[in-house]
């Protein structure tokens, strides 16, 4: 348990003992790991196995039972989102949530709002429309197609989930937390998305990605952390992970036995 | 053969994100003209009715505000049913104000429209956390506890109310302030809601996860919405209180928190102007129905439903409509 290496420097994120119990059931139950900066942690289980209750707990959109959450050595457990948000951690959303009856680019400008970017800008906020348009160019809404000035009811889903992604964005957060942003798209739209991932992270973005596409996510993660009913079974290397009894038995034992 | 209606935004030739390039008197006119009706309207049509519909249209406008404040918690996702909670609170605020301090008009209203913001706001902020329709049982509520408090401890004049207060110099006065008021209050808060601020607390009504995960906290913006609404709704109280020189009970009587949300409803929400014209059709229209007698609210009411069914939308919503597009039939065969 917790058999992590200690190393001098404190890891951007670091989560101890983690449990969060709804009612009778146990959606997350001790949970320990820490990520260090600049690292793509990717995290899949099966369905119900509370990849998302976890990001919930890690943005406070839900309150932990139990643990400890840090980030950059400060506890930030049980804080509520927009201090989360504050913080430099920003996440997207499984059911991608855009404002429908407003222009795309418009969607941009609450997150644009936000005290943390007005603090990063140095208490100017600028002009809004233009940094939401740049932004969502670079998410892959071609500039002259207009596409961002559509209204975000109007757009197709590969679309949303670049909104969704841009709006994670703008809060120029040191981590980000990807909840199925390849859920619903094609493999050619997944293909798309992928480099915008690739360049966050040479940018020194820590990214964790929940994801159901292991082909995907593996190219680009740097560990993948595996859970089941709410507990980590598995943590380290793709192709190790994989390798793992407990891991092929979540994954493929319903149907072995 | 089929038809289908195509619509054409009228619009400003030139325009791009965010600059009108207006090359013409008529593209000025077009883009004014709207906003220059009610300014004409209320200030230039209003002082030459009779004195019977001026007070009328006084009490027409303390609803219109009312309307209007109740469209701004609307826009933050309140819905409140007790819009009497405000009117109430301002006009006791301005009536004890002035009839135990002897202060004017002129200091009782703008302390009883802060204070009375202030106060309103602090008895709901513990309730801010509920949404929709058990935040408007609240609202509901709280008006009727009040009167009912008022009733038993027999404070600030009781049953009787406080009476003989200070009334304005004359009519003409009360409906240039009333007026003027109305007109700040409508373009204020259509300014706020058009700029980047207002786009939040729409986005608060629409989807407040999303807001949340945006770093803004939700709670704080709502109470400064319920704050702006809460300071008209006072205004409109402490008015009401120096018009008929009374302040009492019925200033938390059910037609202040009714009227409103039914203005709003006729009138088209979100857009303030709604609930405006709102009020400035049923305020009236309820005065001319006075002949029929009991038969009154019979009309009244079918109104109502017929406005509602008919027009879901709102007058406001479907003029505007008109107004920024054209439509035609287009054959598709």
């Amino acid at each position: 348990m917790g058999g992590y290496i200690m190393t001098e420097q404190v890891p951007l994120l670091r989560v101890k003992n983690l449990t969060k119990i709804f009612g009778g059931v146990t959606a997350v139950s001790n949970m320990d790991f820490d990520l260090p900066e600049g690292n793509l942690l990717g995290v899949i289980g099966p369905n119900g196995s509370g990849k998302t209750t976890l990001v919930n707990l890690i943005t406070g959109f839900v309150k932990p039972t139990a643990g400890r959450i840090e980030f950059r050595g400060k506890e930030i457990t049980g804080w509520p989102p927009y201090k989360v948000v504050g913080e430099g951690i920003s996440r997207t959303f499984q059911m991608v949530r855009p404002f429908y009856q407003l222009p795309a680019f418009k969607n941009l400008i609450v997150p644009l709002y936000s005290p943390r970017v007005k603090k990063l800008a140095g208490g100017k906020y600028g002009n809004r429309d233009a940094v939401a348009l740049d932004l969502l160019e670079e998410v892959g809404f071609e500039r002259d197609a207009y596409v961002s000035y559509k209204k975000a009811g109007a757009l197709p889903q590969g679309y949303l989930k670049r909104l969704e992604l841009a709006k994670s964005m703008a809060l120029r957060p040191d981590l980000i937390i990807l909840d199925e942003l390849f859920s619903g798209l094609s493999l050619a739209e997944v293909a798309s998305i992928v480099p915008i991932i690739e360049k966050l992270k040479t940018k020194g973005k820590t990214i964790i990605m929940i994801e159901h596409r292991l082909k995907e996510l593996f190219r680009i993660a740097d560990r993948v952390m595996v859970l089941n009913y709410g507990r980590k079974i598995a943590e380290g290397r793709a192709a190790e992970v994989m390798e793992s009894p407990d891991v092929k038995e979540a994954y493929l034992g319903s149907e072995g036995e | 053969m089929k038809r289908r209606k195509e619509r054409i935004d009228r619009g400003v030739k030139a325009r791009s994100a965010d600059i009108f390039a207006l090359t013409s008197y008529r593209e000025m006119l077009y883009l004014l003209i709207p906003g220059a009706i009610p300014v004409v309207g209320l200030l230039c049509f209003t002082p030459i009715l009779s004195d019977y519909w001026r007070e009328v249209m006084i009490s027409t406008a303390v609803y219109a505000l009312l309307a209007m404040s109740w469209d701004m918690l609307m826009c933050a996702g309140l819905l409140s049913l007790g819009q009497s909670l405000f009117f109430g609170i301002g006009s006791y605020l301005a009536g004890s104000l002035n009839y135990y301090a002897g202060l004017p008009p002129i200091l009782t209203m703008p302390i009883a429209t802060i204070g009375g913001g202030v106060l309103c706001t602090v008895l709901l902020l513990p309730v801010l956390r509920l949404r929709g329709v058990y935040f408007a049982m609240v609202t509901l509520v709280l008006p009727l506890m009040l009167s009912r408090l008022v009733e038993a401890t027999r404070i600030l004049g009781g049953t009787e109310g406080l009476t003989g207060l200070t009334p304005f110099p004359n009519q003409l006065t009360a409906l240039f302030v009333i007026q003027l008021a109305l007109l700040a209050v409508l373009f204020g808060f259509r300014r706020i809601m058009g700029s980047d601020y207002g786009l939040v607390i729409k986005g608060i009504s629409d989807n407040d996860r999303s807001v949340m995960s945006a770093g803004l906290n939700i709670y704080w913006y709502k109470t400064q919405v319920l704050f702006l609404g809460a300071c008209v709704g006072c205004f409109a109280g402490a008015f009401g209180t120096h018009m008929d020189m009374f302040a009492g009970m019925p200033g938390f009587a059910l037609d202040y928190s009714l009227m409103p949300v039914a203005s709003a409803v006729v009138g088209g929400t979100g857009t303030f102007a709604g609930p405006l014209i709102g009020a400035f059709i049923l305020v009236p229209l309820s005065e001319m129905l006075r002949a029929l007698g009991a038969l009154r609210i019979v009309f009244y009411g079918l109104f109502l439903v017929i406005f509602v069914v008919g027009l879901p939308e709102g007058i406001f919503a479907y003029v505007q409509r008109k107004y920024q597009q054209r439509e035609r039939w287009v054959d598709i065969s």
